[in-house]
């Protein structure tokens, strides 16, 4: 059934331009809201395994072995909720049908590949669907065809080609290594081969490239400009689902399950996780655009997630893992929070802003919410999970890296009080007089991102028990 | 051994050109060009399949997405073209220098590793492992393909429109 994650997006669009396409544009919208609601039931209510015998059933000709496991799963979760969102946001920021119906083409495309990265265990397979992902992206940072926009979208396409180009050169080197591209082989393979240095030197520009499209510190060029200059749309895409597929993901995964863990490795991931951290955080604070503070609160967010992961624990992996979620749910929600006060008041510049929540109260508190969730302020979801990733760096005796992991939290909480107390709190400029609160879709969006922040939160103890701690059965396939 | 050599030294000078040219359409061209010399070293290397895929996708159907996303696209105005044609080279300085120093430092390393090759009774036609084994893959590479294509509608063709 899995399979059909990846196959119906794409055939969807196959369907739509066929010669019905005007009878098709206006049910594009509703085919996407469709498949990411199935694929969000899907997740919650199948079971983990092997799909090979589901996929040779109905997709036999396809001859591939996906594999799903808990980790799988809560991506796939993120995947369908963020999708779900933006396609609301961008009904209604654009009016244009055409527009609107070419967006949704290349939403599914990205959708196809973004469940493709999250299904299977075969390294070139992934680098496969690593480029629709890219290609995808490159022409949604680009949609509305505004400079800023077209400068992003090729800062990011030359970025994204030398992490492919670095990716490729790795996955040759692992096949001629190895003798094949499955996750089990090459996992099994690094373990005993002969060829040490040229397997670190592989491992080591795979690691680049994952740095590179997850954008941590230094490797993070290209997300300020990308999150900020692209529709309101696809910063959430960008800043909920893409980065965190294509990078942490991918990172993780290749880590757990494949490459393992190494002296030289954790101290790689202990460094740019806390230099992401650090260095997102204070590059936040000195932001006056909404959507660029959350641009560099993300790379400080990414570093937790890399933190989590460095410590090789299960508890830091948990922890790494429900960060990774929790990031992807506030971090849609803030970003249309954002598009909702660009919508209403045309600007971003949050100097020019004041006293909004009285205007806008659904966008006020459900910023309120998110903020504090990412600033990790109990009970809210992020506060567990920054809580397991300082604890799991405590219990590795990473000592050092806990109290900065910790101390860095207040940062966030500094850039997130500056970002509501200059946008959503104080007297409400005159000139914003006039404005409403934003229309359903945004308003349908940030509550059910704002109930799952609160959900996942005051629920901690059961999605540990049921979805984090097993993620310990991570597989190589 | 030595034509390859002399076909490898062609390669990089037409990637160097592609590069370095001074108009985008040239630069599809010498593209092209490159992607056609790849295909005779393919050939050399006995791989003809291999060199049959380059010479149709990428000398073939990727330069004519290029050369008709060129044509859609408005060209810069004079000041910009000589403002980009005075900078463009200038932030590259280094790249020679690295790649030098990298070619230095793998001599040193002395790196012969062990090829894990399959034996050759195991050796699988090409066709065989595209259609049967990559077949998922293949699929993959037809979904980049047509989001290409949506690029380059969705981004450049209403542009001429307007």
């Amino acid at each position: 059934m899995y399979s059909s994650l990846i196959l119906i997006p794409f055939f969807s669009v196959i369907v739509l331009n066929l010669p019905f396409r005007t009878l098709m544009k206006k049910s594009a919208f509703w085919v996407c809201i469709a498949l990411s609601l199935i694929q969000i039931f899907a997740v919650l209510f199948s079971p983990t395994g092997s799909l090979g015998n589901l996929t040779e059933m109905f997709f036999s000709f396809l001859r591939v072995d996906l594999w799903i496991d808990n980790l799988s799963r809560i991506m796939l979760l993120c995947i369908g909720i963020v999708l779900f969102t933006a396609a609301w946001v961008q009904k209604e920021l654009s009016k244009d049908e055409e527009r609107q119906f070419n967006f949704m083409n290349v939403l599914l495309l990205l959708l196809a590949g973004l469940n493709g990265i999250v299904l299977v265990r075969d390294i070139f397979s992934l680098y496969v669907f690593l480029e629709i992902t890219a290609v995808s992206s490159f022409i949604l940072i680009g949609f509305n065809k505004e400079r800023d926009a077209f400068e992003a979208a090729f800062k990011y396409i030359i970025l994204s080609v030398i992490a492919t180009a670095l990716m490729l050169t790795s996955i040759g080197l692992l096949l001629m290594i190895a003798g094949d591209t499955s996750f089990a082989t090459i996992s099994a393979t690094l373990k005993t081969s002969p060829d040490k240095l040229l397997a670190m030197f592989a491992v080591a520009i795979f690691l680049c490239a994952a740095f590179i499209k997850g954008g941590v510190m230094p490797f993070h060029g290209w997300l300020p400009d990308a999150y900020s200059a692209s529709p309101a749309s696809v910063s959430v895409i960008l800043a909920g689902v893409v980065t965190k597929t294509v990078g942490v993901y991918t990172l993780i995964r290749i880590v757990y399950s494949v490459f393992g863990y190494s002296p030289a490795l954790t101290l790689i991931l202990l460094i740019v996780g806390t230099l992401s951290v650090v260095l997102g955080a204070l590059a936040a604070l000195g932001q006056s655009d909404f959507k660029r503070m959350l641009a560099y609160s993300s790379i400080s967010q990414v570093g937790y997630i890399v933190l989590g992961l460095a410590t090789g624990s299960m508890l830091g992996l948990a922890g790494a893992v429900f960060h990774l979620f929790n990031h992807s749910i506030f971090k849609s929600l803030l970003f249309v929070n954002s598009a909702a006060v660009e919508s209403s008041t045309g600007t971003r510049n949050m100097d020019n802003l004041a006293g909004l929540a009285k205007k806008m109260p659904v966008t006020g508190t459900t910023s309120i919410l998110a903020s504090l969730s990412c600033a990790g302020i109990p009970p809210l979801a992020g506060f567990w999970s920054k809580l397991l990733i300082i604890v799991a760096l405590w219990m590795g005796k990473f000592y050092a890296f806990a109290i900065i992991a910790a101390l860095a939290s207040i940062l966030t909480l500094a850039y997130f009080l500056s970002l509501q107390r200059r946008v959503f709190f104080g007297k409400l400029r005159e000139d914003l007089a006039h404005i409403k609160e934003s229309g359903f879709g945004f308003l349908l969006s940030m509550t059910i991102l704002a109930l799952i922040t609160i959900g996942a939160g005051l629920g901690f103890p059961f999605i540990l028990n049921s979805f984090l701690l097993p993620v310990k059965t991570i597989s190589g396939g | 051994m030595t034509l390859n050599i002399f076909i490898l030294l062609a390669l990089i000078a037409a990637a160097l050109w592609t590069v370095m040219t001074r108009s985008l359409l040239r630069s599809a061209l010498g593209l092209a060009l490159t992607s056609i010399i790849l295909t005779i070293l393919m050939f050399q290397l006995d791989s003809p399949l291999a060199a049959v895929f380059e010479l149709s996708v990428c000398a073939g159907l990727i330069s004519v997405l290029f050369i008709s996303t060129i044509s859609l696209s408005l060209p810069l105005s004079e000041q910009e073209w000589m403002k980009h044609m005075r900078e463009r080279m200038a932030r590259f300085w280094f790249l020679p220098l690295l790649l030098i120093l990298v070619a230095v430092v793998l001599s040193f390393m002395n790196i012969k590793p062990t090829i894990h090759l399959p034996a050759p009774d195991k050796i699988q036609d090409v066709r065989f492992v595209m259609w049967h084994l990559r077949r998922f893959d293949s699929m993959g590479q037809i979904i980049i393909l047509l989001a290409g294509v949506f690029g380059v509608v969705i981004l450049f063709k209403e542009k001429i429109k307007k």
